[in-house]
């Protein structure tokens, strides 16, 4: 008995002090976004608790045009986006999922194969610039709007739901249209919202595709944004974009970039605990995507 | 007459499966045909139709140049790393956490270790510079604190790849671990009672109960993240990278970026890029079988 005490101590201790390794700067990032500017400078930026909290930060960040414009197009990928994505995703996968489809074995495979190989950066960067899509908002969205893996979690979903449920409706006189929107659509709501969550925090979290396929800064995605408030400003003395943000008045250029940093993550908090929620399903998604 | 019946019986199965059906066309295939021009000089005047064709000279010049050398090593040693050292933690907190008798602050440390999931790579590099960066960084303060050299974490190639594995463990581990605890959740209590009863502690129950009743989940995962070991996290490096630590931190695609969509090469870089996705499938193709010989489900 006495080892098994011994044992819950010491994985309790080892289990809160990963929590607070994990929360720490997290905790750190909230912190000197409200920090006091003045009290920022004086401590040289060693606050672990401020004695004076402060807005400041949050209201410049949010005064000014490009981080407003950003977040608006953030926004815009997020909804539009998702509501794109999970109908390609969702009828293709039902498809999928109704063994009297011809062509569905074929189909899978040709669904399949793109998991296994990709024709690299350069073939997709072209095919978006001959569709003339550079610098425009729907290469952040249609060249991401499915996926092998999403078309397969969303098949699977599909394939649980017992057929019977359909054979009866089939009795009921429901042809195919009815029975996809009376019978299956009303039954997958739980299921949509969950993948439209992960599809939500996937085209906020949009970097890499605005990387290559967006210049123009006034079309920037919020992660663009930020990545030119955060790190070339720390690598460089200044960055294109933090000079904007942090020449015109004399705040602190770390408090600054914290409120940054903190309204973009605002929302994926607040639909974390919904996501937490589906995390049943997101089990998969977490390790095929490793 | 038979397919054209047929189409029109489930018309509107087709019609629900032709926008997918278009968007894997059109965004997963159509690119498949621009590898063309890895065999050719391609020009964007020329396009795809009148480009000169020049065969292999590109993966020759790639194979010649020394830059393949270290995009591959590091490819390989970031892989590496993120193996040895990231994969096993999942497994390790999820068998912490699988014995917590309290179930309330069970549930408190998984809602907050499964959140830096959710973070894009920009946030977590911002956080990194926040609490490394050699002036401003708490971590340095706190070492001058104590009277210490502040060190330099970020422009210092001898700890590029532990800074990028150590990332990888602060993003990822609470979420590896959720695979790991519903694999535990499906082991049979009377296994662990049996063990009791014949006097085994908490260590022996997890070492000869726990462990092997996930060991299933533990070798398909490995053999899936081996077979992905050309895949190294885009943006992850990218963010990181600076003029100080691009020897070790270049990699494919960082380079494929640098000097294709930076550079104009498309013909080369596309070739850089095709030798990097042909040996991906390899792996993965490899590390399928080999899954499958040892019993396991695999990918497909």
């Amino acid at each position: 008995m006495k080892e098994s005490k011994l044992f819950d101590v010491v994985n309790v201790t080892l289990l809160a002090l990963i929590g607070l390794a994990t929360l720490f700067p997290l905790y750190y990032v909230f912190v000197v976004s409200f920090t006091d500017p003045s009290e920022y400078i004086a401590k040289q930026g060693f606050v672990l608790f401020p004695e004076k909290w402060s807005i400041l930060s949050y209201k410049y960040i949010l005064s000014t045009d490009s981080y407003l414009r950003a977040t608006g197009v953030s926004a815009f990928l997020a909804t539009i986006g998702t509501v794109l994505s999970l109908m390609v995703t969702a009828s293709l996968a039902y498809g999928l999922s109704r063994k009297r489809l011809k062509i569905r074995k074929p189909l899978m495979l040709m669904v399949l194969f793109t998991m296994l190989f990709s024709p690299g950066i350069i073939p997709h960067y072209i095919l978006v610039r001959d569709l003339h899509l550079i610098n425009n908002l729907w290469s952040l969205i249609l060249p991401a709007l499915s996926s092998g893996w999403y078309v397969f979690l969303m098949k699977s979903f599909f394939d649980s739901i017992p057929p019977a449920l359909e054979e009866a409706a089939m009795v009921d006189g429901y042809n195919d249209v009815g029975i996809f929107f009376r019978i299956i659509l009303p039954l997958s709501l739980p299921a949509m919202a969950a993948f439209g969550l992960f599809y939500a925090v996937g085209y906020w979290n949009t970097y890499f595709n605005a990387v290559l396929y967006i210049n123009d800064p006034t079309k920037w995605p919020l992660q663009i944004l930020l990545q030119n408030i955060l790190i070339e400003s720390s690598t460089s003395s200044q960055g294109s974009g933090a000079a904007e943000l942090m020449n015109e008045r004399q705040l602190p250029a770390q408090t600054l970039k914290m409120a940054a940093v903190v309204v973009a993550t605002t929302p994926i908090l607040l639909v974390y605990p919904m996501l937490q929620k589906h995390f049943a399903k997101g089990v998969m998604l977490g390790s095929i995507k490793g | 007459m038979k397919v054209v019946t047929g189409i029109r019986k489930d018309l509107f199965l087709y019609a629900l499966i032709l926008p997918g059906f278009l968007y894997f066309l059109l965004f997963k295939y159509v690119p498949m045909w621009g590898i063309v021009i890895s065999f050719q000089e391609y020009s964007p005047y020329l396009g795809f139709w009148q480009s000169p064709w020049v065969g292999f000279e590109h993966f020759a010049t790639l194979f010649n140049n020394p830059d393949f050398l270290i995009i591959f090593r590091n490819t390989m040693v970031i892989s590496m790393m993120n193996i040895v050292f990231y994969f096993p933690m999942p497994i390790l907190v999820a068998l912490m956490l699988n014995e917590l008798r309290l179930k309330r602050f069970q549930r408190v440390i998984q809602s907050v270790i499964y959140l830096p999931h959710f973070l894009s790579w920009v946030i977590i590099s911002g956080i990194t510079f926040l609490l490394l960066s050699q002036s401003g960084g708490i971590v340095n303060k706190l070492l001058v604190e104590f009277g210490r050299e502040p060190y330099n974490f970020l422009t210092n190639p001898g700890i590029f790849w532990q800074l990028l594995t150590a990332q990888s463990i602060w993003k990822e581990t609470g979420w590896g671990t959720i695979i790991f605890l519903a694999a535990m959740a499906g082991i049979d209590p009377q296994l662990h009672e049996a063990a009791r009863i014949d006097g085994a502690g908490r260590i022996r129950q997890i070492w000869h109960v726990t462990l092997p009743g996930i060991r299933n989940v533990i070798v398909t995962l490995l053999i899936l993240r081996l077979g992905n070991i050309m895949d190294v996290g885009f943006e992850q490096v990218f963010l990181m990278m600076n003029s100080a630590v691009t020897d070790v931190a270049d990699v494919f695609e960082t380079y494929v970026y640098r000097n294709g969509i930076q550079q104009g090469q498309f013909s080369y870089s596309t070739a850089v890029g095709l030798f990097k996705s042909v040996i991906g499938l390899l792996m993965v193709i490899g590390a399928n079988k080999l899954a499958k010989r040892y019993g396991e489900e695999g990918l497909y």
